[in-house]
């Protein structure tokens, strides 16, 4: 089925069965202590993630193409959130359309034709020059660096960064023929081997998330960084990442490593997932929000849930091409 | 034109606008009267129609938005405002200098004012916006008359305020792609016009609910 093999099916079987317990769970804390906040946003989280688990599952089958566009869909949305948020003005709002209407669909056009020289230069060259010269013949020059420097931001996190998850599909031809020959493959030519590089780090990263949560909130007691999250601990974060990097390993059968390498790149997806999620709180902080919004009940906004995924997928993807290919 | 595509066209409004609509508690269902004259901020083309969006389907087919003659009165924008969102035209200054002038001082020409309470007889809702011209979208301009004369009118009718935030960032004045931006539709306690208030108290009450409510929810705070 598309990209998903006899493999991926028995693992996206497996994060089932989890969410099943996970469910039940949520269900009996309910009946025992009552009905209050934390379990109600406990339930409406695991019920996001049963509609995000189909969801990649549903593209994944149905093939490349449709996996890119809703990473296409998802920068889009997280890039709605994140200009919502962002001091711009009107007189940036010609350049606005640029970023939204225009460069995201150009980049992931070049994603798509797995046309790799060009995905990789194309925002951090030419967006990066052309948008503030765009802004520039606007004329508005009050707080012109901040803006700029936003806007170059956002599309970096939200398009550029996101979009290194749905990259790591066309890794596998580079892996097999070399990476001349994987320029310009067809779409979908990396097979269930590629779903199965995703799928890796989805599961590592989200799994990290969601059992740093778990750790946090059971054990945790020291903050990282109190003054930007009060969540994040040492004992979730220690916890969290050592045990995400364990399922990391348990997992190395999905992918080309040895148990080690898939250890140590669960590490550094985990360790920079964590970064990302650390970034965007100071980011939600300073401009006085809880979340980036509501689109994921239980969750918050797209980059709420994407915000480990941000700085997680860029460094494994490149881990992935510079040893294995 | 059919339910059924009136609640899909209401439901791509308030998805690309990205619209979270609130009542004012904060709570995500706005307890709303049957009939009411709503009047919100002013900063975009988009503001009547996500308010119109926002209302429940009871609600939306009796809420008639009123636009501007001068400019939503000709051609096709005639036909989309009055087909699809069943608006009610007004002369926004009249032809005389003698009218511009008493509109610009906060009282209405007295024919719209007259059109807008026999919409209200006939029991619709109305949408207007007291400015009345869009802003940008950072403070609210003075209000006209013509919000105190309708609620005037008939003080049965609520007064309802509705705040609009970052609607003049998705489509400001002036430009003609909209970009998609997160926004806020709160529909505040109504107001109603006490039997000792003139015109002035009631026009700053009025507007005060409103800038109040934008500061709370506008969320980019050192914006310049």
């Amino acid at each position: 089925m598309g990209l998903l093999d006899e493999t991926a099916l028995w693992l996206l079987g497996g994060v089932v069965v989890i969410l099943v317990i996970a469910s039940t769970t949520a269900w009996l804390l309910g009946r025992k202590l009552g009905v209050t906040s934390t379990i109600t946003n406990l339930k409406q989280r695991i019920n996001a993630w049963w509609l995000m688990v189909a969801l990649i599952g549903a593209v994944l089958a149905a093939g490349e193409t449709v996996t890119v566009l809703l990473f296409l869909v998802l920068s889009l949305l997280a890039l709605r959130e994140f200009i919502t948020i962002s001091p711009t003005g009107r007189g940036d709002h010609k350049v606005l359309v640029w970023l939204v209407f225009i460069i995201p669909a150009v980049h992931y056009w070049f994603l798509w034709e797995h046309w790799y020289g060009m995905f990789s230069v194309f925002i951090p060259v030419y967006a990066f020059l052309f948008l503030p010269a765009r802004n520039a013949l606007a004329g508005q020059t009050k707080g012109f660096l901040q803006r700029s420097a936003t806007i170059q931001w956002a599309l970096m996190v939200c398009v550029y960064a996101i979009s290194h998850a749905p990259a790591l599909l066309q890794l596998p031809v580079a892996m097999e023929l070399g990476r001349e020959a994987a320029e310009g493959s067809s779409p979908g030519s990396g097979g269930a081997t590629g779903a199965h590089l995703l799928l890796f780090l989805l599961i590592v990263v989200q799994g990290s998330d969601v059992l740093q949560y778990i750790w946090g909130k059971t054990l945790g007691k020291h903050p990282i960084a109190p003054s930007v999250s009060p969540n994040k601990t040492w004992e979730g974060f220690i916890g969290g990442v050592l045990s995400a990097t364990a399922l990391g390993a348990a997992l190395w059968w999905l992918t080309p490593f040895s148990p080690l390498v898939a250890a140590a790149f669960a590490l550094v997806s985990c360790v920079m997932g964590f970064a990302g999620g650390l970034v965007m709180s100071a980011i939600k902080r300073d401009r006085g929000i809880k979340d980036f919004g509501s689109t994921i009940p239980g969750h918050g906004g797209i980059m709420d849930r994407l915000d480990s995924l941000c700085f997680a997928a860029p460094v494994f993807f490149h881990l992935v091409r510079f040893f294995y290919t | 034109m059919p339910p059924l595509a009136r609640r899909a066209l209401a439901r791509t409004i308030s998805g690309f606008a990205g619209a979270r609509v609130m009542g004012a508690d904060g709570g995500s269902d706005p307890q709303l009267p049957d009939q009411a004259i709503y009047y919100a901020n002013h900063s975009s083309h988009l503001d009547f129609l996500t308010i119109w969006a926002a209302l429940p389907a009871e609600l939306q087919h009796r809420a008639r938005p009123v636009a501007a003659k001068d400019y939503w009165g000709t051609g096709v924008r005639k036909a989309v405002v009055e087909r699809v969102f069943n608006a009610y035209l007004v002369d926004r200054h009249g032809s005389s200098s003698t009218r511009r002038r008493e509109s610009d001082s906060g009282v209405s020409p007295k024919g719209q004012i007259a059109g807008m309470t026999e919409v209200l007889d006939a029991g619709d809702s109305l949408i207007i916006f007291p400015e009345g011209t869009r802003g940008d979208g950072e403070s609210i301009a003075e209000f006209h008359g013509g919000l105190y004369r309708l609620a005037q009118h008939n003080p049965e009718i609520p007064v309802v305020p509705v705040t609009l935030a970052n609607m003049g960032r998705i489509l400001p004045k002036g430009e003609f792609v909209p970009v998609p931006h997160l926004s806020t539709v709160v529909f505040c306690d109504p107001i109603h016009p006490k039997p000792d208030e003139d015109r002035q108290s009631f026009l700053t009450r009025a507007r005060d609910v409103l800038v109040k409510c934008l500061a709370e929810h506008q969320r980019r705070e050192d914006a310049q």
